[in-house]
Parts: structure tokens; sequence; C-alpha cells
């Protein structure tokens, strides 16, 4: 039996943890002579107060739901991916060539065929590591962050190369053709006088994120393969002893992944640069750690988590402009949610296990 | 390529080893004892910033390689809280680490010094300065011999010898002494270890102290003898790819000095194209030769050349039977 009720794992650790980190930056903004609490309002203004806001936090949020997904699913596995942001790099490469060298007639196709191209080229940059994790036992950690910095590389190989606009002296693609650019959401919610969202990057890709939770939902909890794939994460062996295979699980698992964390690129390369530049990830793919953690590795947490963090983001960018917090203090958040939620989870669940124990031997 | 100039490049190569061989070591010891650390890159960055803070503000090099020790332990202590006492996921806490470090050394060296999250440019006292060794300059005319000493041997910063010291010092203390013994033993087998009536905690503690110590050279090293001063991720993935020395090396001190000098002497070479281009007669991709050490390390993970075990119980927290 469990020591603790459902609700207590799900949303109280959770909870505290997030309290534990918000305390932490609180007192990090203490120390360097800001308050707190004007910070705080200053955030919940930039990012909320306006429509203009919302645009910046739900597009940062389309980010991190790709990337949260992609590590949550890589979890479900018992497998630690890392390698989001070289993935994610990827997936903007399979986005650019699409976008660039098909002609596509209308936004929709261009979505459908970027999504594609997205996914296969950051299921590819993923299935390397997982092979050899599977056939090899390379530890998938290791690999991973050494193929973020291949694909860093790569992407600068062909950003200065193959991909940059003749006589140009900025290492990025060219601008893509114009059926190929997303709606925004002022294109799509804007009627009559009234503009909304205006000048945001938040575009239709925000909805096909929705469409990844849901779809990942019903995968893990509601499939064959979902089943496989939880019941590996829990016993390797009583998943082997089952005839599960452990090499496909994590090929498959981790597949999915880089499709996943691939497929931010139509977000940010199609939907808001509208062609491919250097570093266009901007630490994307780690936050999704974050957000997966937070999230409990459920793409409803996820969801969640990556509103919280885009909230963070763009809040995080009105304070570097109006105070002189720089915006690296989201960093130090980001870095104390991985901290508590993370590493440091058993020191919540400790006490609060003994706690429940004790409240039940009280009550019999 | 003439004798000057193979000179200078084994010389650059020896400067940019130092970091990468203190930060190998620092990890070797705490991947021996069985806790991953993908957190060194955080603890150089860390000890880079504050060696360099108290270094500008005391003017003394030796107190900010305190502090930069000093910053780099204190990471060592959230890593070891969070997989040693509260048995937590090894690799999510160094990735935090990474973070934490990456985000507080800019948002402190804003408030602190208000240029731009870096630190004021290190003067006279404030920078490790290169120690001529004796004999260099009688010795300097002798051929071959004497540029060899004089250029390549003589005329580091004292870090670079204690980098080099710490070689066989590891070495000593990993085979050739009781804790190492016991070191190695507990990344192995702690149950063993702890049958044994030795504490896993103390040791696995002093190991990740150790790294912490190691590690905070290194990062001093960057910001006040490689540079002067610190500036925003000036650590640049060198934790990294010291782990992916360790990797190659297999764990093993001295062919961690030969993984490092192999590493270092890609980056002096992605320094000088001009150098290879003279050479070999054609241009060698710069991004290439950067992500030389990753490709390798992956091939050798792979076990194409030679497999790479890791320490058996390394990345399982210790859990005592009741």
């Amino acid at each position: 039996m469990d020591v603790m009720p459902k609700w207590a794992d799900v949303v109280l650790i959770p909870l505290i943890s997030i309290l534990l980190a918000a305390i932490l930056s609180a007192l990090v903004i203490l120390a360097i002579g800001e308050n707190p609490w004007e910070a705080l309002k200053l955030m919940v203004q930039g990012a909320l107060g306006s429509t203009y806001g919302w645009g910046y936090t739900l597009y940062y949020a389309t980010n991190f739901i790709f990337t949260g997904l992609a590590v949550a699913i890589a979890f479900h596995a018992r497998m630690f991916n890392i390698g989001g942001e070289g993935q994610a790099l990827l997936g903007g490469l399979g986005v650019a060539i699409i976008c660039l060298y098909i002609p596509w007639p209308h936004w929709t196709l261009a979505l459908l065929g970027a999504a594609i191209g997205a996914a296969i080229f950051g299921a590819a940059w993923a299935a390397i590591p997982a092979f050899l994790q599977a056939k090899r036992g390379s530890h998938i950690v290791i690999t991973t962050i050494m193929f973020n910095f291949i694909a860093a590389a790569l992407l600068n190989y062909f950003l200065i190369g193959a991909l940059k606009v003749p006589g140009s002296m900025e290492p990025a693609s060219a601008k893509f053709p114009e059926a190929a650019h997303l709606p925004s959401f002022q294109d799509m919610f804007s009627f009559g006088e009234s503009t909304l969202f205006r000048g945001a990057p938040a575009n239709i890709t925000f909805f096909v994120a929705v469409a990844a939770c849901v779809a990942l939902w019903a995968l893990i909890w509601r499939t064959r393969l979902g089943y496989e794939i939880r019941a590996f994460g829990h016993s390797e062996s009583a998943a082997k002893y089952a005839g599960i295979s452990p090499t496909k699980i994590i090929m498959v698992a981790m597949l999915i992944s880089g499709a996943l964390a691939g497929m931010m690129a139509i977000n940010n390369v199609q939907g808001e640069a509208e062609r491919l530049v250097l570093n266009a990830v901007e630490g994307a793919g780690f936050i999704g750690i974050a957000v997966a953690l937070m999230g409990r590795s459920h793409p409803f947490g996820v969801f969640l988590a990556a509103l919280l963090f885009g909230f963070l983001y763009q809040g995080g960018a009105e304070l570097a402009l109006w105070t002189s917090i720089p915006r690296e203090l989201i960093i130090v958040i980001q870095a104390l949610v991985i901290l508590f939620t993370g590493a440091l989870d058993n020191m919540v669940r400790m006490p609060l296990e003994r706690l429940f124990l004790s409240m039940r031997r009280a009550k019999q | 390529m003439d004798f000057a100039t193979l000179l200078q490049m084994l010389d650059a190569t020896m400067r940019l080893a130092t970091p990468l061989l203190l930060a190998c070591l620092a990890g070797l010891y705490s991947e021996r004892a069985g806790i991953f650390d993908i957190g060194l890159e955080g603890k150089m960055l860390a000890a880079a910033f504050l060696s360099a803070a108290i270094a500008a503000v005391t003017g003394n090099v030796w107190v900010g390689l305190l502090a930069g020790i000093g910053a780099s332990i204190s990471l060592s202590v959230i890593h070891g809280l969070a997989s040693i006492t509260f048995r937590g996921n090894q690799l999510i806490s160094g990735v935090a680490i990474n973070f934490l470090a990456a985000g507080l050394t800019v948002v402190v060296a804003q408030s602190w010094f208000r240029q731009g999250g870096r630190t004021p440019q290190l003067t006279d006292g404030g920078r490790f300065e290169p120690i001529t060794l004796p004999f260099a300059e009688a010795l300097r005319d002798v051929p071959v011999i004497g540029p060899i000493y004089y250029e390549l041997i003589s005329g580091h910063t004292p870090l670079v010898y204690v980098a080099v010291l710490m070689v066989p010092l590891t070495w000593w203390v990993l085979y050739r002494t009781r804790f190492g013994l016991r070191l190695r033993a507990v990344g192995e087998n702690p149950a063993a270890v702890d049958t044994a009536g030795v504490s896993v905690i103390t040791l696995r503690y002093a190991a990740v102290a150790i790294c912490g110590v190691l590690c905070g050279i290194a990062g001093a090293y960057l910001a006040t003898a490689l540079q002067a001063g610190f500036v925003k991720d000036m650590s640049a993935g060198r934790g990294f790819i010291a782990l992916a020395a360790l990797i190659f090396a297999k764990w093993r001190p001295w062919y961690a000095l030969y993984a490092c000098l192999l590493f270092g002497f890609l980056q002096a070479m992605s320094l000088r194209p001009d150098v290879i281009e003279n050479v070999l007669n054609f241009r060698v991709n710069g991004q290439l030769l950067d992500v030389l050490p990753y490709i390798l390390t992956v091939v050798i993970l792979a076990g194409f050349v030679g497999k790479a075990i890791p320490p058996r119980a390394g990345g399982e927290p210790y859990v005592k039977e009741r």
C-alpha cells in the first residue's frame, strides 16, 4: 500500500517543491537589492496583463510543451533524454529544408509537411544515442549531451555554408516563402477594429502542442505500446519476462521523444522567425527537463508546467527590461525547480511520508 | 610547420588542457566513488566567477583561488546532499547545478559589478603570472632541448604544474593508499564496503569534496590564469569535454592526462586554422575540430574502439539494508 494518498503525491509534493524554489528565488532577488514582491507584480503585469504579454507567454509555453513532452515520454521508459536541445536544433534544420525547397501551395500543407520534417529530423538525431543505449549499453545521458554539441556545430556548419543567403554576412537561412508562413494569434483572433495579440509570436502551433499533449496521454495510458513503455520503465526485468523487447521500447520511446523535441521547431522556426537562425532553440530543450519533472511526466502536468515556465520567461524578459535584474534570473529559478522537484525530491517526500504515517496511526 | 610553431602549438595545448585535466580528475574521484557528476561544468563556472570577483576586489589571486574553491565546494555539497543523503537522481542534480551556476554567476556579477555580467579586468597581483623555471634562461640557447625547456616546460602559471602533478598524485592515492582502495570499492560494490565496517556515506562525501576542490582550481585557472576576469558562460562546455575525456580515459588517471592533452591539442588547433592549412594543404573545418572530442567519445562509448565500462555502482544511491 502507498504511504501517501495519491493527491499528496501528485499535487502536494510539486507544490511544496515549487514553493521552496520560489522562496529561494525571492531571497536571490532580495540579495541583489530588489524587491521580490514588486518583481512578481511586474512579471505578472508583463506576462499576463495584456494580450501582447499572453502572446509571448503562450509562444514560450508552446516550445516548452514540446520539449517537456519529449523528456516526459523518455522518463516513462526510464530514459533521461538531455538531448532535447540538439534534437530541437535538428528539427529546425528539417523545417528549414522543407519550407525552403518545397513550394507549398497553402500554409496548412506547409504546417503538415514541416511537422513531419521536424519530427523525422528530431527523431533521427535521437535514434543514434537510442541505438547505442539499446544495443551497446552506452549511457544515453552522456551520448545525448555529446549529440547536443555535435548538433550545434552541425547547424553552425549549415548556416555559414549551404543554407546561408549568398552575399549576406549573417549566419541565417533565407526567409521562408509567404505561403509557408503560419497564422499568428494576431491573424486568428483579431476581428474588425480590435487587434488582439499585436506583434506577439504565438501562433497556431500552440494548438498543435495541445493536440500533442492529448495524443501522448492517449498513447501512454490507452494503448498497448504505452503500457509496454510504462512497464519497461517500472521494471526492465519484469518487462523482459513479459515478452517486451527492451531494444524496441528504448528505440520507440526515444524516437517519439526526439520527434516531439524536433517538432518544437515548427513553433520557433516556422512560426516565429520564419527562417533558420543560429541557436534558434535558446535553451528550450533544457527547460523541457524542468517542465517534465514539475509536471510529473504527465502530459497534463507538462502542459501546466510549460505555461508556468512560459510565464516565467516572458515575465523575466519584462523584468530585465524595466529593472536591473538580468534575464539570467530565470535560469536560476529553472535550476531551483529542477533541483527541488527532481534531485531533492526525497527531501520533501521523506518528512511528508512520515507525517502521513503518523496521521494514519493516530486515526487507528 | 617549423619547430617554433610546433612549440607554440604544444604550449597552447598545455594551457588549454590544464582546466580539462583538473576537471577530468575531479570527475574521476567522484565517479570512481559511484557518484556520477555532470555538474563539472557548473562548478567550474561558479569557481571562475567567484575567484575572479574576489581577486578583483582584494587584488590577491591566492585569496581568489580559495574563494573559487569555496564556491565549487558549496555546489558539491548540494550535489552530495541530493545524491548521497536524499538518494536523488545524480544526473538531474548535475543538470540543476549547471543551470544554477550559469544563472547565479551572471545575476550576482551584474548586481555586484554592473558590467553586463562580467567581472572587472584583473591586473597585476589579481592574476596568476607565468613562472620561469630554474636555468630556463641559461639553457635557452641550447639547440632543441633549450627551446623545449624554455617555451614548453617553463613559463606556465603555477596551476598548470599543479594540474600535471595531480596526475601521479591521483594515481598514488587511488592505487597505493587505503583510502583509494576503499574509494574504488565504494564505486564498484558499496555493500561490500559497508560490510567491512567502512562508512559509504563518508567515503562518498569525501570523493565529492575532492571533486569540488579540483573543479574549483580548474575554474579559478580559467578566470585568473587563462584569461583576466570572468565573462558569462566562460567555461564554454569544458566541463563536458572533461567528462568526455574521463570516459575516453576509462576512468584512469594517466589516461586522463593523455585524453586531456589530446583534447587540448584539438582546441589549440582550432585556434590556429592557418597552421593546419599550411601543414595539410587543405582547410580543416573549425567546427569539426571543436566537436571531435564529442564524436570520439561517442565512438568510444559505442564500444567500437575498446569498451568503456563505468564503475559498476555509478549513479546508484546506496540504501543500507535494515
